[in-house]
């Protein structure tokens, strides 16, 4: 395969025409941390975004960045960390899950994947985030949306569309996010001992208080002995972690009432900044809270109320490893390979409490045949093979990763 | 402003069309669900931008999503336009009839459906109100987060049609940071149902693109809506600056200094005026530009905020400072900025609404530019603004009786909305384009832009019969937007739809 690393966007609209003028796929990659994620791509062309790189511009005061769509999401993340603010969707660095490095992700490569990490469920997804983007579509025509400023609804919405999309309607080329101040304090209150559906409960008891929680995980004993935070890693019993954030009086003050809350329950525990954060980048980037063998790896996202039945369910018919975050919403499952990565049970799950799962990690012949992303209804299927039309005619992005020729 | 020439043969076979979307209602009083005579139809012959009037070819009002899509697919089938149309609040003419098309009213869709405090969602049918959803689940302790200054009468369809905002939509989100799912009939009467209870879209995020679509991609009967638990306490501070350019600067050093409050609004000497005259929320008249402060959350957090903000105000030159003691004072605080639109509709024959968004740092050179351009015209203007996220809503005084005025408003609007544009800011930042700023998305767009996103329009309504002559300034047929370029004969992928 042909590898094209553009440093500007024309160099790459470049390679797109030349490789549609050729009639020739193109696979689109930011720096290929998440290759391993979506069914394998028949390309000619290999069009690396990575090169395209550099934050355009920062306005802290503002409260936002536009960077080149293949910059590092660690200068990203320096940049802002410079001037006190972060990207609230918290993005998750899945590098060390498919067994690369940490660190090596780019903004387009998060944007392409809508990939958010704990604070999702206060905070919003990565598409929540993007304020506007330039792509390039499979005519070849670059073609810009929405803009730098937070409210804005100046026309179709075509950045949330891209975003999720895996490469597979255009390449972004230049992307304008959000910006939010950080947090100046960071607690969690940990609560032993809970099983799957106690733990459900006390997350959605603590996501119903006025405390603000940001974060709600819940670990078995297992997962917890893998995490290298204090009193989590030596707690040999589940523990369930709930997040808060925000100005020191108040995070104090919220996490004695939150302890009170949560004392029925069980026992608690307080981390401070050093390992709340710890454990939270554990969370949120997966990989030091599953087993280290090559498993296969779910990610279902449902009714969080169904936390726990689907979880012990699939524990039970497939002998996961397993931890839920976003209070019991999000479900990371780690199984042996097998045939399928157990397809059937996980789908049948879906299928029962509503939402969606993807196959995240397995072997390149299983994402082929098996199915990765959430299959869809028949109406759903048709708009979307009519989105992937409207933006990529001739089916050069990405073909495959998806769907089979699509 | 120009609609779609009314197409002469739909008009002819207006008895016929009244007829058959009458038998969809065999079991009915036909007279609850389809409106015809001219002096019922009045109601629905304009939005809340209502210097545009047109009465429909006839109104359905239909109560199940059943009879939306069987009203749908007749339509389909005949070729019939349709415009969907929630509580008709719409400022920028989104739910304005056309003379050739079906107004789809959804008024009877008023029912919650379920709340669910487990998920932390509720579903409810798209005609509730929007203030019904928070007041349906306050009393448990939860809210719905955008709430629009309409919020007591639009609906919650209408909300996601136009991706609508709130003065709290700067800490919570617009309507797409809320929407969990909807169902939606499409123009052939199919039903899809989208999202749910569940967070994030598995494939494509159809409803990123549904959110805000105006009406154009199909009819939304359902909605699935995250809730969220009420802060423990709320505070606001009112604060008087001597300059608009003073007022600014506060706002820049509270956002600067990682305070993001629940809302942040701003009003100039006019609207301080205005709005006093008409709420006594006891405004103090001699500044120059006004801005409440609403600091929400846990009450240790809120105590600390507030000292904070206060602190900064007073760095910025603020010359007037009231901390609220109590909810009702708080209340009359918001009293004025929340009753704005009819406090100068009482000043003025008429007011025109505009609403462009500006990056904050732009705030007093637009309104100097805004004031030279007001004595340009000779129309005066009063300007409210959500200060925390730079959009702006200047009004536009004038008297429409007056011969040619309207049409002065009109292009003194349209140079606002330019200037926003110019300084880096965007033509709409909640109100929607609809008819009103169609014809100025070429400042914004480019043609190939302005083709991508019809090409969507195109994918889940080809014969575009759903709210046509809106949002788009030029109507490309749907085949000629479909073209894809084909090199030496072939494509690949032939088994790949094309539109
Ligand atoms: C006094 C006043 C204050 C306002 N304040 C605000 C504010 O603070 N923030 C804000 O964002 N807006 C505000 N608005 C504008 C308006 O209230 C919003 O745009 C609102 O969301 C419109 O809802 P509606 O039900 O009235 O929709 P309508 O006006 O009936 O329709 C608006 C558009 O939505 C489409 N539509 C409606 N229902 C559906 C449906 N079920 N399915 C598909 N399409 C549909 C229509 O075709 C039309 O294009 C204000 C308006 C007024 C009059």
């Amino acid at each position: 395969m042909q590898a094209f690393y553009p440093e500007t966007e024309a160099e790459a609209a470049d390679v797109v025409r030349a490789a549609l003028s050729e009639n020739q796929a193109i696979q689109v990659s930011g720096s290929g941390s998440k290759q391993g994620w979506g069914r394998p791509v028949a390309a000619d062309v290999d069009l690396h975004l990575s090169a395209l790189q550099g934050i355009e511009s920062y306005e802290p005061e503002e409260l936002v960045l536009t960077a080149k769509a293949g910059t590092a999401m660690a200068e990203i993340e320096r940049a802002l960390a410079q001037k006190n603010q972060t990207l609230a969707f918290e993005p998750p660095d899945l590098g060390p899950l498919y067994g690369g490095g940490a660190g090596s992700g780019t903004l387009g490569g998060i944007i392409a994947c809508n990939l958010s990490g704990p604070a999702r469920i206060r905070s919003g997804a990565a598409r929540d985030h993007v304020l506007g983007l330039d792509a390039i579509g499979g005519r070849g025509e670059m073609f810009h949306s929405g803009g730098r400023v937070v409210k804005n609804v100046t026309g179709f919405d075509l950045s949330k569309v891209m975003a999720g999309s895996f490469g597979t309607l255009g390449v972004m080329t230049s992307i304008t996010v959000r910006a939010l101040p950080a947090p100046e304090k960071l607690r969690t209150v940990l609560v032993f001992g809970l099983d799957w559906a106690q733990a459900v409960e006390a997350m959605g008891a603590a996501l119903r208080s006025p405390h603000d929680i940001n974060g709600a995980a819940h670990m078995p004993a297992g997962a917890a002995a893998l995490s290298g935070a204090d009193y989590v890693s030596v707690a040999n019993r589940p523990v369930t972690a709930l997040r808060i954030e925000g100005p020191g009086p108040s995070a104090a003050a919220r996490c004695a009432a939150l302890r009170e809350l949560l004392a029925p329950f069980g026992e608690t525990e307080e981390l401070h900044g050093h390992n709340s954060g710890l454990l939270w980048r554990e969370v949120r980037d997966v990989a030091a809270l599953l087993p280290k063998a090559k498993t296969c790896i779910w990610r279902l996202s449902v009714p969080p109320a169904s936390g726990a039945l689907v979880t012990e369910a699939l524990i039970a018919a497939t002998g996961a490893e397993a931890f839920m975050d976003w209070g019991g919403g999000l479900i990371w499952l780690s199984v042996a390979p097998g045939l399928d990565a157990h397809a059937g049970p996980v789908r049948a799950a879906i299928a029962e409490c509503g939402g969606h799962a993807t196959l995240m990690r397995a072997p390149e012949a299983m994402r082929a045949a098996v199915p990765v992303f959430q299959p869809e209804d028949a109406i759903t299927e048709q708009l979307a093979a009519r989105l992937k039309g409207v933006f990529d005619p001739t089916g050069v992005f990405n073909p495959g990763r998806m769907k089979p020729g699509a | 402003m120009q609609l779609p020439e009314p197409d002469p043969d739909i008009l002819g076979r207006r008895d016929a069309i009244i007829a058959g979307l009458s038998a969809l209602f065999p079991h009915d009083r036909v007279s609850d669900h389809v409106i015809h005579d001219t002096a019922s139809m009045r109601v629905f012959e304009c939005d809340g931008l209502s210097a545009y009037r047109q009465l429909p070819l006839v109104v359905v009002l239909p109560e199940t999503t059943e009879q939306v899509s069987k009203v749908l697919e007749f339509c389909h089938r005949g070729g019939v336009k349709v415009v969907a149309r929630g509580a008709g609040t719409s400022l920028s003419g989104g739910a304005l009839p056309l003379a050739d098309a079906v107004v789809l009213g959804l008024g009877k869709f008023n029912r919650i459906l379920d709340i669910d405090y487990a998920n932390r969602c509720v579903v409810a049918e798209a005609g509730v109100a929007n203030m019904a959803i928070t007041d349906a689940v306050a009393p448990d302790g939860f809210f719905y987060g955008p709430d629009p200054s309409s919020q007591v009468a639009c609906s919650i369809g209408g909300n996601i049609a136009e991706n609508s905002g709130g003065v709290h939509c700067l800490k919570y989100g617009l309507t797409t940071n809320n929407v969990l799912g909807v169902k939606m009939v499409l123009i052939d009467g199919r039903v899809v149902e989208i999202g749910g209870r569940h967070l994030d879209a598995g494939g494509y995020d159809l409803l990123g693109v549904i959110t805000g679509s105006e009406g154009l991609l199909g009819v939304i009967t359902e909605v699935t809506l995250r809730i969220l638990a009420s802060p423990e306490d709320v505070c606001a501070l009112l604060l008087g600056f001597p300059s608009a350019a003073a007022a600014g600067e506060c706002v820049a050093a509270i956002i600067g200094s990682g305070i993001i409050p629940a809302g942040m609004e701003m009003m100039d000497r006019p609207a301080i005026h205005a709005t006093e005259e008409f709420v006594h929320a006891g405004y103090p008249l001699d500044a120059e530009a006004l801005l409440i402060v609403e600091l929400d959350g846990p009450s240790p957090e809120v105590e600390y905020l507030v000292k904070r903000v206060q602190d900064l105000a007073q760095h910025s030159g603020a010359n007037y400072t009231r901390i609220s003691q109590n909810d009702a004072e708080r209340e009359r605080f918001w009293a004025g900025r929340k009753n704005a639109f009819p406090a100068v509709g009482r000043i003025s024959p008429d007011y025109y609404c505009m609403d462009g968004t500006i990056p904050r740092a732009r705030l007093a050179e637009v309104l100097v530019r805004i004031s030279e351009m007001s004595e340009q015209y000779g129309l005066a203007v009063a300007n409210v603004f959500h200060a925390g996220d730079g959009n702006l809503h200047p009004l536009i005084l004038y008297d429409a009786n007056v011969p040619g005025e309207l049409e002065k408003t009109e292009q003194f609007g349209s140079d606002i909305l330019r200037l926003c544009v110019e300084v880096g800011g965007v033509l709409t930042g909640e109100h929607g384009v609809g008819v009103e700023k169609r014809d100025l998305m070429g400042e914004m767009f480019t043609d190939i832009d302005l083709e991508q996103q019809q090409r969507i329009k195109c994918a889940f309504d080809p014969d575009q019969l759903l709210n046509p002559g809106k949002v788009f300034p030029v109507l490309h047929r749907c085949v000629e937007l479909g073209r894809a370029h084909v090199h030496g004969g072939k494509i690949p992928f032939p088994h790949l739809p094309r539109l």
